[in-house]
């Protein structure tokens, strides 16, 4: 079975994947006009500013869409399908692309309540997957 | 702008559309922009501009080389993906403009099918690199993953119905079985043929997406003034313009909210006066969202105006892709759509809007449109 891609950190998200691997999901706050960005970048596109503050998120958000891949246009899916793609709006604001775990495609939503369950891929990297809030 | 009805699109060629060619790129190429200028009554040593797709395999050597052109005064690419056939033309548009070339062709030759297929993750991923960390892991792997997401958000704010995107599907299909170049000329589709296709990636339906094809286009530019002297009648570039990517992706405004209200400022032309429309189906749904983000209807009515029949030829008030398109014709990304707004204004398509005299084509919701004015010989 070939794996979905890893993640390969760069130099302007390496903190984002080290904070993840002790549990934490931050994400880049603007420290000069306060606007959280994801994914991680080196510049506010707001004020142009290159500070930036690592800001901790609750966790906490909901599903602001999904899709469900039923044909493996990738080797990596040929297992897996049908395989949910979710996008979650952090209550902080900012969007993330990620999977559900423990959540069937048919019963995502949009609008419904989940919050962040960290999966370690490796020693390296943990994975912000999300869960159905009970 | 200022080179309104300056430069004129005076020739259009294309090879056949297969799944499996038989041919090279180049050859698909060579054979395209040869088909081009016998349109245009023009000769390959007259050619000294060429630009190209910048995700197309033919370089503008190899091109140049072909054809025997000894002085390339100008040639170019744009970068993105297959979405770039308007920016080409504004490109090039400006080139002869500024004097800077007399006749440029804008030409793609691809085995779509049979070679590179752009719909497979493993051809456009990025291995976890770069943005692809943020987007890959979760399967989140092709451009349709991306636009389906979108087009899901923009179902849930706007109401918009697979019925809708299904009507969009056959309509495209109506106008190909029409048209004997297109892939799907003699094969007729239904509403509950689509209704009942399987889901690709939900909310993509499989006949919400678009053929892959092998084939080749290519469109021959050249100043209005000597357009007027050539075989053709000419398509007068009345308008076009380009619109990259926003900085923050909404998932529910594409590109095309963006460029709108700038192109028909800098077009100085109203909606209302456009005739027929091509605009870029890669998937269903997104024939409805550019109608609505360019402003032909408003948003969350491009749906029924759909469902209605407002973009069928014959009787619609609009007819949309009236060559069948990327979903019916072929998928050769812009390039089908951009000669079949020339055949519009040239009254030569199988779907031909009466009097046709403005002709828009999209060639990426919103990442650039021209609009083509007939002229007169
Ligand atoms: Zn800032």
């Amino acid at each position: 079975m070939t794996d979905l891609p890893v993640p390969v950190p760069e130099t302007d998200n390496q903190p984002f994947w080290d904070y993840l691997r002790s549990g934490e999901l931050r994400v880049q706050r603007c420290a000069s006009c306060g606007q959280l960005r994801h994914p991680p970048r080196p510049a506010c596109g707001a004020c142009g500013s290159f500070e930036v503050e690592w800001a901790g998120m609750s966790g906490k958000g909901a599903v602001y869409s999904y899709i469900v891949s039923h044909q493996a246009v990738h080797p990596a899916l040929a297992d897996r399908v049908p395989f949910a793609t979710v996008v979650v709006e952090l209550d902080e604001g900012p969007r993330l692309t990620t999977n559900l775990v423990d959540v069937e495609p048919e019963d995502i939503e949009i609008g419904q309540r989940v919050e962040l369950a960290p999966t370690a891929l490796n020693d390296e990297i943990t994975l912000p997957l999300f869960r159905a809030r009970r | 702008m200022r080179f309104a009805n300056q430069v004129a699109i005076a020739g259009i060629g294309e090879t056949d559309y297969s799944r499996e060619s038989g041919r090279s790129e180049l050859m698909l190429t060579l054979q395209a922009i040869r088909a081009a200028l016998d349109d245009a009554g023009l000769q390959p040593h007259d050619v000294d501009g060429l630009m190209r797709w910048s995700v197309d395999t033919s370089s503008e050597g190899e091109v140049a080389s072909n054809l025997g052109i000894r002085d390339l005064a100008w040639f170019g690419e744009v970068s993105q993906a297959g979405n770039v056939g308007a920016a080409l033309v504004t490109h090039a548009a400006s080139a002869i403009y500024a004097g800077l070339a007399e006749v440029v062709v804008i030409y793609r030759g691809v085995n779509g099918r049979s070679g590179r297929r752009y719909g497979r993750g493993d051809v456009t991923g990025r291995g976890g690199r770069g943005g692809g960390a943020f987007s890959e892991p979760f399967g989140l792997l092709t451009p349709q993953h991306g636009l389906a997401m979108q087009a899901r958000r923009r179902m849930h704010e706007f109401g918009t119905t697979s019925r809708q995107f299904g009507m969009v599907a056959v309509t495209a299909r109506e106008h190909a079985n029409r048209n004997p170049r297109a892939t799907f000329y003699d094969r007729p589709l239904t509403i509950d043929d689509h209704q009942q296709s399987r889901f690709v990636v939900e909310p993509f339906r499989l006949f919400d997406c678009c053929l892959e094809t092998d084939g080749g286009g290519a469109l021959v530019l050249t100043s209005a003034e000597r357009a007027r002297d050539l075989k053709q009648p000419a398509a007068l570039i009345r308008a076009a313009a380009q619109a990259g990517y926003a900085a923050e992706r909404t998932y529910v405004d594409t590109s095309a909210a963006v460029l709108g209200p700038r192109f028909w400022r800098q077009a100085k032309l109203d909606r209302g006066e456009i005739d027929v429309v091509q605009i870029y189906d890669h998937f269903a749904p997104f024939v409805i969202f550019a109608l609505e983000d360019y402003g032909f209807v408003p948003r969350g009515e491009g749906g029924e105006f759909v469902e209605s029949g407002c973009i069928r030829w014959d009787g619609g008030t609009l007819p949309v892709n009236t060559s069948g398109g990327h979903l019916s014709e072929a998928y050769l990304q812009g390039m089908n759509h951009l000669i079949e707004g020339v055949r519009q204004v040239r009254g030569a398509s199988t779907s031909q809007v009466a009097d046709a005299h403005y002709s828009f084509v999209d060639t990426g919701v919103g990442t650039g449109a021209i609009v083509l004015e007939g002229g007169t010989r």
